[in-house]
């Protein structure tokens, strides 16, 4: 009973004095005194949220051919003459309206942003801590092979792997699997960064006392690599992962508008740009500008985000 | 010196193998040949007949040998979609390409340069940081978004440029140009500039970067103290001392922006060799996708491997064995 009434009130206590500390800490301090890097994370913050909670803010469900009229089709947005309610920014050919098109768009760039990033820092981190590690001949064949795909331009690296794995999977299957294929195509072209960085930092771990300690009580060596050398490497890493991110959500765009990623039934941003482009020659400029001014304002927000973030980590800036 | 040299070279062709290697893998794994190039009818004999005389009844290696042996003497098979040789498709749209490239890389190094360096002797100063602001979003916004805004306003709104296409050429030989001709130069602009935005941004924060190290330096210090004007200080010691990287990151973005030349040239419909990479892409044309990446490939590895070469020139620490490569982005 004494214990039961503590716990709660215990652990208000240590959530608050979390809270304080991470208030106070340097990377706050640092955050607050930015107003770049607090108007990027207002935009990121509403961007994800929209899109996040399209289904609920969205006024029709655009991948729905049911809700789609061919009457409302082409309309242009509400405060041109002809706009109607409730197409705020317009509609397409299809009658599909352009601001729900977007949200359910955002949601898909930015969830195989996310994906990629975190598929090539797991094959990055993994490749580094066993290269780093292992050393010798190991080290020298993954660590060229990550040359190697450095070598070519990545984005084609991207298109060919992206158009090589459509043409490998059945044509039922190729349009559940794009995100799969897009995540894959982006994630083999940028695992490369986060392995060097996580090789040398291992390397040079690798060799301090600590971890000689470690292997005499014979700590088996994924808990030495997981819980006493990543940490220690985690800093850079999420540096170029932030910074990343907005290359990863710039490669999908790219993907999807050369017509190799995301297909038209499952429009990204990519895809819609894609799609408008085929338009505004008619004088649809609505059905493409809005996706691209969102496409843009999410890939400026990360980066402005990512070069905040390297600053405020750097020692040497501090 | 000599060894490292050679170090550089054979890494290059080792490297050019492993594309070579890629691209016939592509081959083995899609598609048989034969069932495409014969017709259903045609009969066993016929069809072991092609076999042999594609080299098929071979080993894997001497298969990939056979491979090799054709692509160093230019032979890249036939396009499927088109049934013309892919090297002449190549050829015929190189120019168009190249000529995109360079003159985006002119713009980019004549207007970022001098922006880099005035956003670093103004810092803090209103200008500089609408500049730096800018040079952010030339980074972020895709070129592809700034291609079609820019026909949004100059093409379908004013009515100024042209919206597509290459305008007039003119023909040397095997080469083409399209900027001796009013209309030629005229579709360049709007290509050129979407192509080069990303790079003046990029350009314009590495001398910006570079510049602000160089400012801090003793010798700035010791030129200020002897009374230079400010002009001798900021473009004959500081900036002369920024272009080094600048010169090196020039050149190896060259070999990327054949490869991102193929998005303007399809926003653009300019005919070069990414809109041909980018249709053979589509109808999974196999030859011609190969051969593109074996040469934009080989582009960007000799690009890469002269600036290596430079850097050894240039710098005498790097001879040393061991020692970190300078300034590079990879």
């Amino acid at each position: 009973m004494h214990i039961d009434e503590a716990a709660p009130a215990g652990r208000m206590t240590q959530w608050r004095q979390r809270l304080n500390e991470a208030w106070d800490s340097d990377l706050a301090y640092s955050f607050r005194g930015s107003p770049m890097a607090m108007i990027s994370a207002l935009i990121l913050l509403i961007v994800a949220l929209t899109a996040i909670l399209a289904p609920v803010i969205a006024v029709q469900n655009p991948y729905d051919l049911t809700q789609l009229f061919l009457d409302k089709a082409e309309l242009p947005p509400i405060w041109v003459e002809g706009g109607e309610v409730p197409y705020l920014l317009g509609t397409d050919v299809q009658g599909r309206d352009v601001l729900s098109a977007i949200l359910y768009g955002s949601r898909i760039s930015l969830l195989i942003g996310f994906a990629s990033v975190m598929a090539s820092m797991a094959i990055g981190i993994s490749v580094g801590l066993i290269c780093g590690f292992a050393g010798g001949y190991v080290d020298n064949i993954l660590m060229r092979v990550g040359d190697f795909v450095l070598s070519i331009p990545t984005l084609l690296v991207a298109i060919l792997v992206s158009a090589l794995f459509r043409e490998l999977l059945p044509v039922n299957l190729r349009d559940s699997f794009a995100p799969l294929i897009l995540m894959a195509s982006i994630a083999i072209t940028s695992w490369v960064q986060y392995a060097r960085i996580v090789r040398a930092s291992a390397m040079v771990e690798a060799r301090k006392e600590y971890v000689l300690a470690a292997k005499i009580l014979e700590v088996r060596t994924t808990r030495i690599l997981l819980t006493h050398i990543l940490p220690n490497v985690m800093t850079p890493v999420l540096v170029t992962a932030t910074l990343s991110l907005g290359l990863a959500i710039l490669s999908e765009a790219t993907l999807s508008f050369l017509g190799v990623g995301m297909p038209v039934t499952q429009p990204s941003l990519g895809t819609l740009i894609r799609i408008g482009n085929q338009y505004f020659f008619s004088g649809s400029w609505w059905v493409v500008l809005f996706p691209a001014f969102q496409l843009g304002l999410i890939i400026l927000a990360v980066n402005l985000l990512g070069d905040w973030l390297r600053d405020a980590l750097n020692p040497k800036l501090q | 010196m000599i060894s490292m040299v050679l170090k550089r070279v054979g890494n290059a062709v080792a490297v050019m193998i492993a594309v070579a290697f890629v691209a016939f893998m592509i081959f083995q794994f899609l598609g048989d040949p034969v069932q495409l190039m014969l017709n259903e009818q045609a009969s066993q004999a016929e069809r072991d007949a092609l076999r042999i005389r594609l080299g098929l009844d071979q080993n894997f290696v001497m298969q990939f040998v056979t491979f090799i042996t054709r692509v160093v003497q230019g032979d890249f098979g036939i396009s499927y979609r088109n049934q013309q040789e892919v090297m002449s498709l190549i050829a015929e749209r190189f120019p168009a390409t190249l000529e995109l490239v360079l003159v985006s890389t002119i713009i980019a190094l004549s207007i970022g340069i001098p922006l880099g360096v005035y956003a670093a002797i103004r810092k803090g100063s209103p200008v500089a940081r609408l500049l730096t602001i800018f040079s952010m979003i030339g980074v972020s916004i895709p070129s592809f978004v700034i291609g079609i805004l820019l026909i949004l306003v100059f093409a379908v709104q004013l009515n100024w440029l042209p919206a597509f296409g290459r305008g007039e050429i003119v023909h040397f030989g095997s080469w083409t140009t399209g900027l001796l001709t009013p209309s030629g130069r005229q579709a360049l602009i709007m290509p050129a500039m979407s192509l080069a935005l990303f790079q003046i941004s990029f350009i314009m924060r590495l001398v910006t970067a570079e510049m602000l190290e160089v400012l801090r330096a003793d010798y700035i210090k010791f030129a200020r103290a002897r009374g230079l004007p400010n002009r001798l200080v900021h473009f004959r010691h500081a900036l002369r001392n920024c272009l080094m990287p600048v010169v090196t990151m020039t050149g190896m973005m060259i070999g990327d922006l054949i490869a991102f030349a193929l998005v303007t040239e399809t926003v653009f419909q300019w005919p070069g060799m990414g809109q041909l990479f980018v249709q053979a892409v589509m109808f999974i044309d196999m030859p011609v996708m190969a051969a593109y990446l074996m040469i934009v490939s080989a582009i960007f590895v000799t690009i890469n491997t002269i600036v290596d070469l430079i850097y050894l020139w240039v710098d005498p620490r790097l001879r040393q064995a061991g020692v970190a490569r300078g300034y590079h982005a990879h």
